[in-house]
């Protein structure tokens, strides 16, 4: 076994039992924090599959501006703490049957389809070759794609505009 | 590297994002767990991109856009839960059934 692949198993350790503790912490900042924890061990498994460019992207995105985000919504909505502010519903039980389920089906899936695969360390993923790619081949999805963001923020800011003046 | 290490993974995140989503009453935590299910669709589509080490790239660019549409998602999402938590001064998604 490679040292890759020594280092991909231990992240993919921490990223399901961080993602675990996520999931089922009693309080929401500790899971938008565990969160934090999962997000960037995946971007670890990204570097490790010579995807540098979208791990940055990645830790830039998600780390940086949508758990803070998260964040501020849980300070905003006044419940960041207490017991209870992350309660869970009754049915949680057959929540992580239908979850059991979902991870199980896929994987087997994964499993019957793919076994013995094997991904070369081939260097794919640097930020000079993405970008080749992306001005190149996916300008036309890229602009749409800036337009839909562009939209999305106008109606939230639309949205969580206070009531008064409506 | 196996190409099913990270298959798997993925499919262990997307399964404890569907308990997430499923199973807690605060809307915020939903969309966290919603953001779980796009970061295992985002392993997915890097794992597949190495290992067919695809000449345009797809599996990474379509990495980067689900980035997007997800950052858009979580705007839009938290801007409806400040918008809700405004109306009924709560975010449980159990009484706002009721």
């Amino acid at each position: 076994m490679s040292l890759t692949e020594i280092v991909f198993l231990v992240l993919a350790v921490v990223a399901v039992g961080s993602a675990l503790l996520s999931m089922t912490s009693g309080q929401l900042v500790h899971a938008a924090l565990w969160l934090v924890v999962t997000l960037g061990a995946v971007a670890g498994c990204f570097v490790l599959m010579t995807a540098e460019f979208v791990a940055w992207v990645q830790v830039l995105v998600y780390v940086g501006s949508v758990v803070v985000l998260v964040i501020f919504a849980l300070m905003l909505t006044r419940q960041p703490s207490g017991a209870r502010s992350a309660e869970v519903t009754g049915n949680r039980w057959i929540a992580a049957l239908v979850g059991l389920a979902a991870a199980v089906g896929l994987g087997a899936t994964m499993v019957v389809g793919f076994r013995g695969e094997q991904i070369e360390g081939r260097r794919i993923g640097t930020a000079g070759s993405i970008g080749d790619a992306l001005f190149n081949d996916w300008v036309l999805p890229f602009e749409i794609l800036s337009g839909v963001l562009l939209a999305a923020l106008v109606g939230a800011i639309v949205l969580s505009r206070s009531g008064s003046d409506r | 590297m196996p190409l099913l290490y990270p298959l798997v993974l993925a499919a262990a995140l997307f399964g404890i994002g569907v308990y997430g989503v499923l199973a807690r009453r605060n809307a915020v935590m939903m969309l966290l767990g919603v953001e779980l299910m796009l970061n295992a669709v985002n392993l997915n589509l890097v794992a597949f991109d190495a290992w067919f080490a695809d000449a345009l790239h797809s599996g990474q660019v379509l990495t980067l856009f689900t980035i997007t549409i997800a950052a858009a998602e979580i705007g839009l999402g938290l801007a409806i839960v400040l918008a809700l938590f405004r109306a009924l001064r709560t975010v449980d998604v159990d009484e706002v059934g009721r």
